[in-house]
């Protein structure tokens, strides 16, 4: 008993111990080669930074973490509704499916410079891109889910007579929720991306545009303190994501209840 | 035989699969099934039972052959039948209560007054889990019954709505001897106080026997029927009665003629 509590407060501690260490051989290797800080600054420098600096970095952060959040709140509607026009019907699965994986192969970067003679620069190109990226996940995975229904259980709904809008509604969307958590955990990463490719490309706000400027002045310890926000970031949504899915689909995670 | 058919299938031929690929599943299918009769269906594996129940209820449509219930052709999945499934296929994300309620929510009249009176349907399935001796799991999910327990509220989900027409496929398959002739007793008592018309398919003889008025035999794939076998014994049937003479009689009819099949 004892022991499996240890293992268990063990489990728990498990990242931030490799956090720790990874960090301090990070530190040991730039102080021991003797890495100029331009190249490669000390991590305790970075949290230096990150400490002074702390105003303006939750200023920019916030702004990206809105462009974020909005891109990708899009995507979670955009998506569902055409997942779900795509797994519930033949057709349209035929005739979108093959334009989106053409979409979705695309490079983002790509469409940025676009994205700016049309809008501008601003918040909205960091939208759209994150908007965009994150999309392709959620769509291809809730018509999947979908797509994926037994047989069986359209059997049992049509032979009650239901209607396909109620076939809908009672199986195919509680069954395709698993799959929708399950692509927002990697959509939200997508999302992040994003955005930050959209600010460093060509935005005036938000962290990517802060590191931007901060290696235009040499600046690499701002610069990692950036991207150290956005992997905290990132870590944070989600976080949130995951919890939203076992909360939602506690029944698709059956298996660890039992423990 | 019966004068008035409520459900009849002549010359039913279903073919799964095109081309070569195809398999023959069933092949000169006639039968003719009155209001209110029970009626079980015996065979060998594979000899297209489950696709029987299909075919009756529309959810699959026949290769060739006419299959007319109300004396309308079957075209579409119809109306007013309550199908237990094979396997259980419940909802995982449902209670077992919801999923019993399941019918409530789709079959009208229900389905109008479903939301308004949530309480007194709730009350109606959980007569019925008590029935079959699920009353504690009401608001368990399905991946925490056992597989017999699976089946007993898949037997609830087809009965709830009282349905004119229920389709049972091995509905018992999965109990224990005990609880299995118990729920004949249980099922014997509804029929004989709703006269629903009932199609069982079984493996159990004795099965057939005690709750049928008419068994048919079906012969390997592609399955037919080589046997009609009216059960005149008077009812309500007890466990007593199936160790009479005539009982036993016409369980040994029926296992010479299956064996015949394996033959
Ligand atoms: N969806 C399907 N596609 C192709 N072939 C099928 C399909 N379903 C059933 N079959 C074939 O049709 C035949 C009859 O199947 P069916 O399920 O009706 O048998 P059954 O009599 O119910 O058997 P059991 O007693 O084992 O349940 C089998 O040989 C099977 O291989
Ligand atoms: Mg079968």
């Amino acid at each position: 008993m004892e022991n499996l509590e240890r293992n268990r407060l063990l489990r728990l501690a498990m990242p931030w111990l490799v956090m720790i260490v990874f960090f301090a051989i990070w530190e040991l290797a730039c102080v021991v080669f003797a890495i100029e800080e331009i190249i490669l600054p000390r991590p305790s420098k970075v949290f230096e930074v990150i400490v002074l600096r702390f105003d303006i970095l939750l200023k920019f952060c916030l702004q990206t973490l809105w462009s974020t959040v909005i891109g990708f709140g899009l995507a979670i509607a955009g998506g569902l509704l055409l997942g779900l026009a795509i797994g519930a019907s033949p057709f349209v699965y035929s005739g979108l499916y093959p334009l989106l994986i053409a979409f979705n192969a695309i490079p983002k970067v790509a469409i940025v410079p676009i994205l700016m003679i049309w809008v501008g620069v601003g918040f909205l190109p960091a939208i759209i891109t994150a908007f965009v990226i994150s999309f392709f996940p959620i769509v291809v995975n809730v018509a999947t889910g979908l797509a994926t229904i037994e047989p069986e259980m359209r059997d049992v709904m049509r032979s009650l007579g239901a209607t396909r809008t109620e076939i809908l509604v009672k199986v195919g969307i509680p069954r395709a929720m698993p799959y929708l958590f399950a692509s927002l955990k990697v959509a939200i990463t997508l999302a992040f991306i994003g955005s930050v490719i959209a600010e460093t490309v060509g935005g005036n706000n938000g962290i990517g545009f802060l590191m931007l400027s901060a290696g235009a002045r040499n600046d690499a310890p701002t610069t990692f303190a950036g991207l150290f926000a956005i992997a905290i970031m990132g870590i944070l949504m989600y976080a949130i994501c995951a919890w939203f899915e076992r909360r939602m689909t506690k029944w698709a995670f059956r298996g660890e209840l039992v423990s | 035989m019966v004068d008035q058919a409520l459900v009849e299938l002549r010359g039913v031929k279903l073919a799964y699969g095109v081309g070569r690929d195809s398999t023959l599943a069933v092949d000169g299918l006639d039968m003719r099934i009155g209001k209110g009769e029970f009626v079980a269906v015996v065979g060998p594996s594979g000899c297209g039972k489950s696709t029987l129940m299909k075919l009756v209820t529309g959810l699959l449509p026949p290769t060739s052959g006419e299959i007319i219930v109300h004396g309308q052709t079957v075209t579409k999945p119809i109306k007013g039948v309550g199908m237990a499934f094979q396997n259980p296929t419940l909802m995982p994300w449902r209670t077992t209560m919801d999923n019993v309620l399941l019918p409530m929510e789709v079959v009208e009249p229900h389905k109008r007054r479903f939301r308004r009176h949530r309480a007194e349907y709730e009350e109606r399935a959980m007569k019925l889990l008590r029935t079959v001796g699920l009353a504690d799991f009401s608001q368990k999910f399905p991946w925490q019954l056992s597989g017999g327990m699976q089946q007993r509220s898949n037997l609830c989900r087809a009965l709830i709505h009282e349905p004119e027409i229920l389709m049972l496929d091995e509905p018992f398959g999965a109990l224990d001897a005990f609880t299995r002739e118990e729920l004949w007793g249980v099922m014997q008592a509804l029929w004989l106080e709703q006269r629903f018309t009932a199609v069982l398919v079984t493996h159990d003889l004795r099965e057939a026997v005690y709750l049928a008025d008419t068994v048919y035999v079906m012969s390997r794939r592609p399955g037919k029927i080589v046997l009609v076998q009216q059960v005149e014994l008077p009812r309500p049937r007890t466990l007593a009665s199936t160790f009479e003479p005539a009982f036993v009689d016409l369980v040994h009819k029926l296992r010479d003629r299956i064996h015949l099949e394996h033959a």
